[in-house]
């Protein structure tokens, strides 16, 4: 393996791309894969929008809107926000906690290619039968009941798509508590890390919630069982209990990044110390331990009881405490700093407010006795798109612009940037603001259209604008992109000049080895500690010696096409005679390469000493 | 780690202090090896015992399962060396979420 080869042919560019394990190739696979769902997801809420722009519309029929619609949120939030947060993760926090690689590349692979067949599987519904139609949340008395083949793609596809995610939480944990450099303790990692920590502990015990609701569902479709079916002795509630389980603890797993996110870019931007950083890290955990005691909040009207109701209300309205203390601290952190309004500051700096709105709407939400009204309208619509898109997609813009250099060594344009947030805030405001109102005035949620004269027509238009300046703003992020990439102009280590954590220690993009000698952490914001003592970079914790590196592999890659298969096996076994033969085919496909991944040993590969002393100057690209 | 073999080729093991560890470590899976089939053979007692009902049985055998499971990750799967701080936390909270999704179906849904 060459560690000098500069230019490559493009097949030579893809097979690297099919085979790699480095954590930072597969942030960028996670991006372009999770940016082109995001693409998709936008363009079914564009058309969700100009269904509902007039009253009566026709653009799209009942069945094909639920289509729509179900497919809008599953992608979003599935193939769209998690991918790109694991983007984020991947490309930055091995590199925050000074380690070579996560602590086992090979499943990182494996992640993202489950993650990848999934979402193929699942939109592939499109093109053969229709997608699913019972919503993103799939509740059991629809999903049951739906024909063709929609649910069938959604329960084999996420359960495809959910392993890769378990898996991926799974490494970044051990990676965190096993990989940290010298010095990096617990309390000195920065907040990015810790959230990515807390958030993967999430995924840990939220996503088997989810698989076991799934392989019910699977069964009940597929291999006629009656785990839903209240005429065969099953609870239909049942599915609504574990799809929540693992659905709330799924909101903050997308928010928690996003805080984390944020919290880097005031504290670079206001060029101080994140304020109050272990209550920062306190509130974290907590937001992590109170999201598993509150599910039921969105049951409220399922008839658990006024027992039940009232403890979900209270615990719910727990959360908003430490989410506060989150927002004080922000604001505390650029209190007296010196602020630089870059494009990543922008977006968190709107993200405050926007935020907010969101969980203001949320408390009221919890209060159950009002969730009588609220529930179901569009009022609920506002408030996840506030804290969603107002939280978990601000933070992606701002990530995109703050470590695109990190990720691709050349800046993004602030001027474009500038104005795609410009665009964007007053676009998701536009959108989702008036909605609050439409929910109260009694617009339902999930809708394909409504008769004209109630009082909806000019706030739905007003919406259905709002989400074309969103189209224009994401267009013009993309136009960015391309420039950037064609200007392919570098950038150094520290291209924001206030750079605190490890990351901006090294070249960007790092060498696939990322540091030459583990660095030593003397505290929080271990670079800027440095940058303070008048140091260039790190010290060195260790002499420079021989990395060992991992081997790329393609079994990865395999073991989840096997799957795929496989499902489509499962999905057509009742009404056709391969089902069964294809199922089995593509279990041996996956069983087999784990089988050879097992027995073949491969111990990786050592760079020596001597090739690392060469190409001393930093700058240079590896 | 505590459990390592004592052939580690490191000049700096302490060998005698190694033994001693192993020892004692032996002596301690012995014991609870023996209190593990004690309490076995109690749960099988009970379950066998015209003069219990129901009542009494079900929740007692549950207790010695508790007891038991806690003997086997302390002392024969070494949770209770240095090291295992990690480990038993992801455990305990594993163990959490799953205990509250339980209760929740049992109270919420099938009460
Ligand atoms: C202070 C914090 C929050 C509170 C108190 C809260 C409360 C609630 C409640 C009570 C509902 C159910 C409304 C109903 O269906 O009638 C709800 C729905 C929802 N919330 Fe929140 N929430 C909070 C923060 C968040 C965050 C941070 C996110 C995501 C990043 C989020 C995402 C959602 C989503 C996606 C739904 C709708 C699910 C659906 O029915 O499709 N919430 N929230
Ligand atoms: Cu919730």
């Amino acid at each position: 393996m060459s560690t000098l080869a500069q230019k490559k042919g493009f097949g030579a560019v893809l097979w690297d791309y099919l085979t790699t394990v480095d954590h930072k190739k597969i942030a960028i696979l996670y991006l372009i894969a999770g940016g082109f769902f995001f693409l998709l997801g936008g363009l079914e809420a564009m058309f969700i929008r100009i269904q509902l722009a007039v009253p009566n519309n026709d653009f799209v029929s009942a069945g094909l809107y639920n289509e729509i619609l179900t497919m809008h949120g599953t992608t979003m939030i599935f193939l769209a926000a998690m991918p790109l947060i694991f983007a984020f993760m991947n490309a930055v926090m091995p590199l925050q906690i000074g380690a070579r690689d996560v602590a086992f590349p090979f499943l990182n692979s494996l992640g993202f290619w489950l993650f990848f067949f999934g979402g193929v599987f699942l939109n592939l519904s499109w093109f053969l039968g229709g997608a699913p139609d019972a919503g993103w949340t799939s509740y059991a008395s629809l999903s049951i009941a739906s024909e063709g083949h929609g649910i069938d793609f959604y329960a084999l596809g996420l359960q495809i798509s959910g392993a890769g995610t378990l898996i991926g939480g799974i490494n970044f944990l051990v990676t965190i508590i096993n990989m940290r450099a010298p010095g990096m303790t617990y309390m000195r990692m920065p907040l990015f890390t810790w959230t990515t920590f807390v958030t993967s502990a999430l995924i840990l015990f939220a996503f088997p919630a989810l698989t076991v609701g799934l392989f019910l569902l699977i069964f009940d479709r597929m291999f006629g069982s009656n785990f839903f079916d209240p005429a065969m002795g099953g609870n239909t509630i049942i599915w609504e209990h574990f799809f929540w389980i693992f659905g709330h603890p799924e909101v903050y797993i997308l928010v928690l990044p996003a805080f984390g996110i944020f919290s880097e870019i005031f504290a670079i931007f206001s060029r101080k110390r994140l304020f109050g950083y272990s209550s920062m890290v306190f509130a974290t955990v907590l937001i992590g331990f109170l999201g598993f005691m509150v599910w039921a909040h969105h049951m409220f009207t399922t008839g658990m009881g006024p027992i039940a109701n009232a403890i979900f209300a209270v615990a719910t309205m727990a959360i908003a405490v430490p989410t506060g203390i989150k927002i004080f601290n922000w604001l505390f952190t650029m209190w007296g700093g010196s602020i630089t309004f870059t494009t990543p500051m922008l977006w968190a700096i709107a993200f405050i407010p926007s935020f907010v709105a969101g969980g203001v709407t949320g408390v009221m939400l919890a209060s159950a006795a009002q969730d009588y009204q609220y529930h179901d309208s569009y009022f609920v619509v506002a408030h996840f798109h506030y804290v969603i898109v107002g939280g978990v997609v601000f933070a992606l813009f701002a990530g995109a612009h703050l470590y695109w250099p990190k990720m691709f060594g050349t800046m993004l344009s602030e001027f474009l940037g500038k104005i795609t947030f410009v665009l964007f805030f007053i676009g998701f405001h536009l959108t989702f603001f008036i909605q609050h109102f439409l929910g109260l005035w009694g617009m339902p949620r999930r809708i394909f259209t409504y008769l004209p004269g109630q009082g909806f027509d000019t706030s739905n238009m007003v919406s259905t604008v709002g989400a074309f300046f969103m189209a224009a703003a994401v267009i013009i992020l993309l136009i960015n992109v391309v420039i950037t990439s064609v200007k392919n102009e570098k950038v150094g280590n520290d291209p924001w000049g206030d750079g605190r954590t490890l990351e901006w220690a090294i070249p960007s993009p790092p060498p696939f080895y990322n540091f030459k000698q583990l660095p030593l952490v003397r505290g929080l914001d271990a670079y800027w500690l440095e940058k303070m003592e008048g140091k260039k970079g790190m010290s060195p914790a260790e002499p420079l010696g021989d990395i060992h590196m991992p081997n790329n592999s393609f079994v990865p890659f395999v073991i989840s096409f096997g799957l795929f298969v496989a499902a489509f096996g499962a999905m057509y076994h009742n009404e056709h005679s391969w089902g069964i033969p294809v199922l089995i085919v593509g279990m041996l496909i996956t069983l087999g390469s784990m089988f050879v991944r097992s027995v073949k040993d491969d111990h990786g590969y050592h760079i020596h000493k001597e090739d690392l002393e060469d190409n001393n100057d930093k700058g240079v690209k590896a | 780690m505590a459990n390592q073999q004592p052939n580690s080729g490191n000049p700096r093991v302490d060998i005698e202090y190694r033994r001693k560890k192993s020892a004692e470590e032996m002596r301690h899976q012995v014991i609870t090896f023996a209190l593990m089939i004690f309490l076995t053979i109690v749960a099988f007692v009970a379950a066998g015992y015209e003069g219990f009902s129901g009542w009494f049985v079900v929740p007692f055998i549950l207790i010695l399962a508790l007891v038991q499971v806690v003997f086997q990750l302390y002392y024969f799967m070494h949770m209770s060396h240095k090291g295992h701080e990690a480990p038993a936390m992801f455990l305990y909270s594993g163990a959490f979420v799953g205990f509250i999704t339980i209760i929740a179906f049992l109270t919420v849904i099938w009460w």
